[in-house]
């Protein structure tokens, strides 16, 4: 190569003549980008304090701290995230893993400070702090610090295609709508145990779940178990709380689900599913759970009703040593589930695995016997230590309007279908109803039409007070219903059932609803009462609330045991009513009438009645 | 003449980073060099052994500041052949144009380490300056200046935000637009010339029996570049050449670092015009409870500095069980360096290291 010219470097003398590019901080300065990684902000209102940012830090710069004055919504914390910036590496993974998107990163980066812990700090946000986050005109670089900070200055922030968890849970098989209303049979296919382990990878077990859940099931735990391919241990588990897993594994209603951290932006981990999972691969729940009753402790108790409460008061007393003797009138376990949710959501098989294995550690259940009738509750007071009621509510309400005496009730009807015989229906059906009961009676009915008029044209419709935004029933069974062609009328409230000359069910004559409840909040319908509607049907149920039974309690218990306002037996933290002895717990307890509830209940009277019987207070 | 022995840093002017020689001089003629790496040894494999496989991937990019985007490819590929992930074509492309963007980002850094230490302050400071209009790109597109942490396993961190196509364009365009005053000032400036040609030479045999790669290697001639012979990302996907030359010295080194930025900024807009659109990230499994099957890999790629290399071993556990990278300035910094600078005189020694970009933090990890 020839050697280059001497001269040549004169070429970019022009240079000497142009404008310098460093820029004269802090007169002139230069905007981050739009993604810039600087200090975070995190939105307290949506915030949960799950920690998973705490958790996935690489350089343990994320503490989870407890912040009084909070006061977390269930299934969140009152914890929030602090950081310190002596570890932060701006890596913004914290960003990426946060399940509700509350916590990213703003486009400041200045801190200057003699104080070293003025470098750990609990990010906040413009909408919870006002003196930090600041409008243009107050914000000075020359002060800019983390307590002089930019309002709306937001730079990395989180996106739902690029989160580190999977916001989409892995599909249930289930039976198409087209398919599953011409029969009974169960819809729900339930996971294989590949996909089992798929969807249980998902959880971030931030254990938000187990707060919200009325039993405090290990949720994460379990879970964990599944997703190491270990179901017995999963079920082991799960028994700690609930002995009931196939049945709650159907019908739970999953408030686990509703705090799911991934709820938030995507689907909540399948919990119930991945219950009914382990519980159905769990063949023999005897040898995966290698249980045996207490010692013996010479004490007995009677529970009477065989559903969610009794079952679990029944178990855990049972492990504890005690003799339990479970009286029902029906002919299985499982009491108002076995009445209640139809085959193709509770087939009886599961229920019936469940009973016996509680059966199986020597409770005694007494099926077909009536307390009241077969036997009588005195009896049952002197021949026992203890009694718990699990009675559940098993009396439909009516709505009592004109000629509602022709109309069905929805909890017999409910019964004869798990029955060989089956009630008659006609080609046009009505529910009354906007509850998930309702939605049981009108899906059972429309498959009753199908089976009973193949390939015709049937109506099954629903009248609810309630407008869709109210509506009680759960989301997925409405869904699944109008998938399966049930028809709602929303907003309807029933005014006079209409016969026909031959005194005949016509129709339902509803008028437009005005509201529903009052500005307390209690329920008190309105109309209007000129807005009139005709629906046509030859056979109405009315499905719109169901009572407790206490006839078989004799007069001077029944005049003792108290009520709440919300007309709920009243029992104190152990369980029991106002009258010694006496424990309760389940639909007649709680206001939220369902299952997991019951379990609850029935954890705290076991615990009660247990030290009860050894001696303590009740 | 008295043999005297010099320390050459890690004090030192002459000295870019935290790397010490210790030289035995007769006058101003080095009679042997000893290389002294081991002042910023982190222990990052042995820490990358203690961490979950999403916790490695913000921290494999400090092994190396001048250029952490190659390390982020490494362990991401790395990752994705032991786990069996897949990575979407738009991602491929990115990954390319976001490589060759730091490969011209690291080579502007390294000529201003080298101008500067020759006394070109006035190239220096272009180089300092355009290198930071490569790292405003970076910032626009990943949020960061310096560590990126970018490229993960399954594919990229983001895609290209609205417009950043053009403005890479653009200030790419600004910058070539300067390459006949960068060539006036600096590369065919005589003195330059006088100062490097024929210094530090290496032989291609001495070069390859060393381990030589990147510019070292093909400073004499050997087009030996793993983007060619064994392309990933989107290597493959466009038409390029390999810059090469055949003197082996400084002045060669130092001219096909200058000619593969340009080869770089050519083939970024190739890759625009061919980019693919659609997905640019396949999603990992939870970061919680993610285990990689039991397995041994070796991937590689080219760095600004040569090859770089990661052998990675999971044992089916949740970290992994053994990590090593195969650093270029290793070889670089120590055979090579030991060898070219025998014979050469003492104001010379930082030339010669420099020109053979020599990155003590990747020497020590």
């Amino acid at each position: 190569m020839a050697k280059p010219s001497l001269l040549g470097p004169l070429r970019v003398i022009k240079y000497l003549f142009k404008k310098p590019k460093t820029l004269r901080y802090p007169f002139e300065l230069k905007e981050p980008a739009r993604r810039y990684r600087g200090f975070h902000l995190n939105d307290w209102d949506q915030c949960t304090g799950c920690g998973n940012c705490a958790d996935i830090c690489p350089n343990d710069a994320i503490e989870m701290v407890e912040r009084p004055e909070i006061a977390p919504d269930p299934g969140e914390k009152n914890e929030r995230p602090r950081l310190d910036y002596g570890r932060c590496c701006f890596c913004g993974l914290c960003v990426d893993i946060c399940p509700p998107g509350s916590l990213r990163l703003s486009r400041d980066y200045f801190h200057i400070h003699f104080d070293t812990s003025t470098f750990v700090f609990t990010p906040r946000d413009e909408k919870t702090d006002d003196e930090t986050f600041l409008p243009a005109e107050k914000y000075s670089v020359l002060k800019a610090s983390l307590a002089h900070r930019k309002r709306d200055y937001q730079g990395f922030e989180p996106e739902i295609d690029y989160a580190l968890f999977d916001p989409d849970r892995v599909e249930m098989p289930e039976v198409p709508p087209e398919e599953r209303k011409l029969s009974f049979v169960e819809q729900m296919l339930g996971y294989d145990r590949e996909q089992a382990v798929r969807e249980a990878e998902r959880c971030l077990e931030c254990a938000l779940c187990e707060d919200a859940c009325p039993a405090h099931l290990k949720i994460s735990d379990y879970i964990e178990a599944v997703y190491e391919d270990s179901p017995e241990d999963s079920l082991r588990t799960i028994y700690e709380d609930n002995p009931i897993p196939a049945i709650c594994g159907r019908i739970c209603m999953k408030h686990c689900e509703d705090a799911c951290s991934l709820s938030i932006r995507g689907e909540p981990l399948a919990i119930r599913w991945l219950k009914r999972f382990v519980s159905d691969t769990v063949r023999n729940y005897r040898d995966a759970l290698e249980q045996s009753p207490g010692e013996p402790t010479g004490k007995r108790i009677a529970v009477i009703g065989a559903g969610p409460g009794g079952l679990s008061t029944a178990y855990f007393l049972r492990l504890l040593g005690h003799e339990v003797v479970v009286f029902d009138e029906l002919s299985g376990g499982g009491g108002m589930l076995r009445v209640g949710p139809p085959r193709y959501r509770l087939p009886e098989e599961a229920i019936d695995k469940d009973v016996e294995y509680i059966a199986s550690l020597g409770v005694d259940f007494r099926f077909q016997t009536r307390v009241g009738r077969d036997v009588e509750f005195e009896e049952l007071r002197d021949e026992f230590d203890a009694v718990f009621l699990g009675i559940g509510l098993t009396v439909s309400r009516s709505t009592r309007v004109e000629n509602a005496d022709r109309c069905q009730l929805a909890l017999p009807f409910l019964a004869k279908n798990k029955t060989e015989e089956k009630c008659e229906v006609p080609e046009e059906v009505i529910v009354i109803g906007g509850g998930n009961v309702a939605m049981d009676v009108a899906r059972e009915a429309l498959r009753l039409q199908h089976i009973r008029y193949p390939g015709k044209r049937t109506v099954t419709r629903t009248v609810s007070l309630e407008d869709w935004d109210e509506i009680p029933a759960t989301e997925e069974e409405i869904e699944e219903a109008r998938e399966e062609g049930v028809e709602f009328n929303p907003a309807w409230g029933p005014k006079r059932v209409v016969l026909d000359d031959q005194g005949n069910i016509k129709g339902l004559l509803c008028m437009k609803v005005n509201s529903v409840f009052d500005e307390e909040g209690r329920f008190a319908p309105t109309f209007h009462e000129d807005q009139e509607m005709f629906l046509e049907g030859r056979m109405i149920i009315e499905a719109i609330g169901q009572g407790a039974d206490f006839s078989f309690l004799p007069k001077e218990v029944m005049e003792r045991i108290e009520f709440t306002e919300a007309r709920k037996v009243r029992v104190n933290e152990n369980g029991m009513t106002t009258v010694p002895g006496i424990f309760a717990g389940g639909d007649i307890v709680n206001v939220n009438l369902d299952a997991v509830t019951a379990i609850a209940d029935a954890k705290a009277a076991s615990e009660g009645i247990d030290q009860w019987l050894s001696g303590g207070e009740g | 003449m008295r043999e005297l022995e010099l320390y050459f840093g890690p004090q030192h002017l002459g000295m870019v980073g935290n790397f010490s020689i210790t030289l035995k001089v007769e006058g101003d003629r080095v009679v042997k060099a000893d290389a002294n790496p081991g002042y910023l040894h982190r222990g990052f494999e042995k820490l990358m052994e203690q961490r979950s496989w999403i916790k490695n991937f913000p921290m494999v990019c400090r092994i190396n500041v001048v250029e952490p985007d190659s390390m982020e490819l490494a362990y991401a590929t790395a990752v994705e052949s032991l786990a069996g992930i897949e990575v979407p074509e738009r991602a491929q492309f990115i990954r390319s144009i976001y490589l060759e963007l730091a490969r011209v980002g690291s080579h502007l850094f390294g000529l201003w380490a080298y101008s500067n230490m020759l006394g070109f302050d006035t190239a220096a400071q272009w180089a300092m300056y355009h290198r930071d209009l490569v790292l405003d790109l970076f910032e626009e597109l990943t949020g960061g200046r310096v560590y990126h942490i970018y490229i993960w396993p399954g594919g990229v961190r983001r895609d290209f935000p609205e417009g950043f196509e053009k403005r890479l364009v653009e200030t790419l365009h600004s910058i070539g637009g300067c390459v006949p005053d960068y060539d006036a000032c600096f590369f065919d400036n005589r003195l330059f010339y006088d100062r490097a040609a024929g210094i530090g030479k290496i032989t291609r045999e001495e070069a390859m029996e060393m381990g030589g790669t990147g510019q070292a290697l093909r400073a004499t001639g050997v087009p030996y570049d793993v983007r060619k012979i064994e392309p990933y990302a989107a290597y493959d996907k466009v038409p390029w050449e390999v810059p090469t030359r055949e003197d082996g010295d400084a002045f060669s080194r130092i001219w096909v670092v200058r000619d593969e930025m340009i080869e770089s900024v050519h083939m970024i807009f190739k890759l625009l015009d061919e980019m693919p659109k659609g997905d640019v990230y396949n999603r990992i499994p939870n970061p919680f409870k993610w285990r990689i099957p039991e397995g041994e890999t070796y991937v590689r790629c080219e760095s600004s500095r040569g090859e770089l290399g990661l052998y990675l071993v999971s044992d089916g556990g949740d970290k992994p069980y053994r990590v090593h990278f195969r650093t270029p300035s290793y070889p670089h910094g120590l055979t090579i360096l030991e060898k070219a600078l025998v014979g050469e005189s003492i104001s010379d020694v930082g030339n010669i290291m420099i020109s053979l970009y020599v990155v003590a933090p990747e020497i020590d990890r």
